[in-house]
């Protein structure tokens, strides 16, 4: 019992710093990159449409690195592999 | 089984009456269970292998139905979309790939169509399939007809997209190279060398660093996209877990709306970007370092 909760516990953790940091770091650069795309677009008005694509593109490629985080955060949550190994070692 | 007594805490009834106990945790375990098939040479998905073929014979059926209708008149609605989407495919090929792009511009346009098909169907009522089976074949059947229903959610159908474009990056590179040039590039780049000496002691660090590229490009696309579809799928779920009780059965429609109307952002833009990500790996491929 004991060891279901210890890994319960560590996994309760680990999911927060998964998605946390994961979210901290998309926001960091999802930031940067909006305040880029906004400065060059009052430089250059004309640049909008196709600095538009470059930003959604890339924007998609930093939301996936924290999407995939939450995913496998979420795969501990609700089948954790961990706490199943635990669980068929101790036979409960 | 951490929310598991949070949820079930405050439980009222069960209002959707698609699983009769075991709680979110049951419910999720049971949406993200398979349906496989055992055959000879193996195991197999079979909801995923059935939902991406019929989807891409759909999304098929579609644009040829529409182009043998084409006319150079007033179009109709339907060919002003279907021309939309093969002009914008075009264009970005034509943005980014420098040749004859007669095979890659279809190619962008397969994957782009077929990847947005198969996840928009990420946005199908999660319990809608099991409802249809109760309907069809009772509940009994219904509880053991195991089903996913977005094919990108299953890291199999992703990896097979990214590996065929992975042996397309291989074909590419060999063809534009010659079988010569692209082995003596996998020993010769990114750091180059002058002296044989040179050459020989920098052909182990450049050979690693070579198939360290290559075997990202098609682990980094697959997992993207099975990324962003399963922890789409998962989030609805989770939302789907406020359905247990009518006190929160109103934000949970809320929610619900509001993730799928976030999710249609994802999804475009994930068959978007794998699709512009292959033709930047297939131009890549043409180059000389």
């Amino acid at each position: 019992m004991e060891f279901i909760a210890n890994v319960q516990a560590f996994t309760a953790v680990a999911i927060g710093i998964i998605v946390g940091l994961g979210a901290l770091g998309a926001a960091l650069g999802i930031g940067v990159m909006g305040s880029k795309f906004l400065e060059s677009a009052a430089r250059q008005p004309e640049l909008v449409p196709m600095l538009q694509g470059r930003m959604f593109l890339l924007a998609g490629l930093i939301d996936a690195a924290f999407l995939i985080g939450v995913g496998v955060a979420m795969m501990f949550a609700f089948a954790n592999p961990l706490l199943a190994a635990v669980q068929a070692a101790t036979g409960a | 089984m951490i929310l598991d007594g949070v949820i079930l805490g405050g439980m009222a009834g069960e209002p959707s009456g698609g699983e009769s106990g075991g709680g979110l945790t049951a419910y999720i375990v049971h949406h993200l269970t398979h349906n496989t098939k055992e055959f000879a040479f193996g195991t197999i998905h079979f909801d995923s292998w059935v939902i991406a073929l019929a989807l891409g014979l759909l999304a098929s059926f579609l644009m040829w139905t529409q182009a043998r209708k084409a006319t150079s008149g007033v179009p109709s609605k339907a060919q002003a979309f279907v021309e939309l989407v093969v002009e914008f495919v075009d264009a970005q090929v034509k943005d980014t790939f420098h040749g004859d792009r007669r095979f890659i511009a279809p190619l962008a346009l397969t994957i782009f169509v077929w990847v947005a098909f198969m996840n928009t169907m990420d946005l199908l009522p999660l319990d809608l399939p099991s409802a249809a089976i109760t309907a069809v074949a009772g509940e009994e059947a219904a509880h053991h007809t195991y089903l996913r229903v977005v094919p990108t959610a299953d890291v199999n159908t992703t990896f097979a997209l990214s590996i065929t474009v992975f042996l397309l990056i291989i074909f590419y590179s060999i063809k534009a190279k010659g079988g010569w040039g692209f082995t003596k590039e996998l020993f010769t780049a990114p750091f180059h060398a002058h002296g044989a000496f040179a050459k020989v002691v920098l052909a182990i660090p450049n050979l690693f660093l070579n198939l360290v590229e290559y075997l990202s490009k098609p682990v980094s696309l697959g997992m993207r996209l099975f990324g962003n579809m399963y922890a789409g799928e998962l989030v609805f779920m989770l939302i789907a877990g406020l359905f247990m009780s009518w006190v929160t059965f109103v934000p949970g429609v809320i929610f619900q709306s509001v993730w799928a109307i976030f999710h249609i952002l994802i999804i475009l833009l994930q068959a978007f970007i794998f699709m512009v990500l292959t033709v930047v790996y297939l131009a890549m491929a043409h180059e000389h370092h």
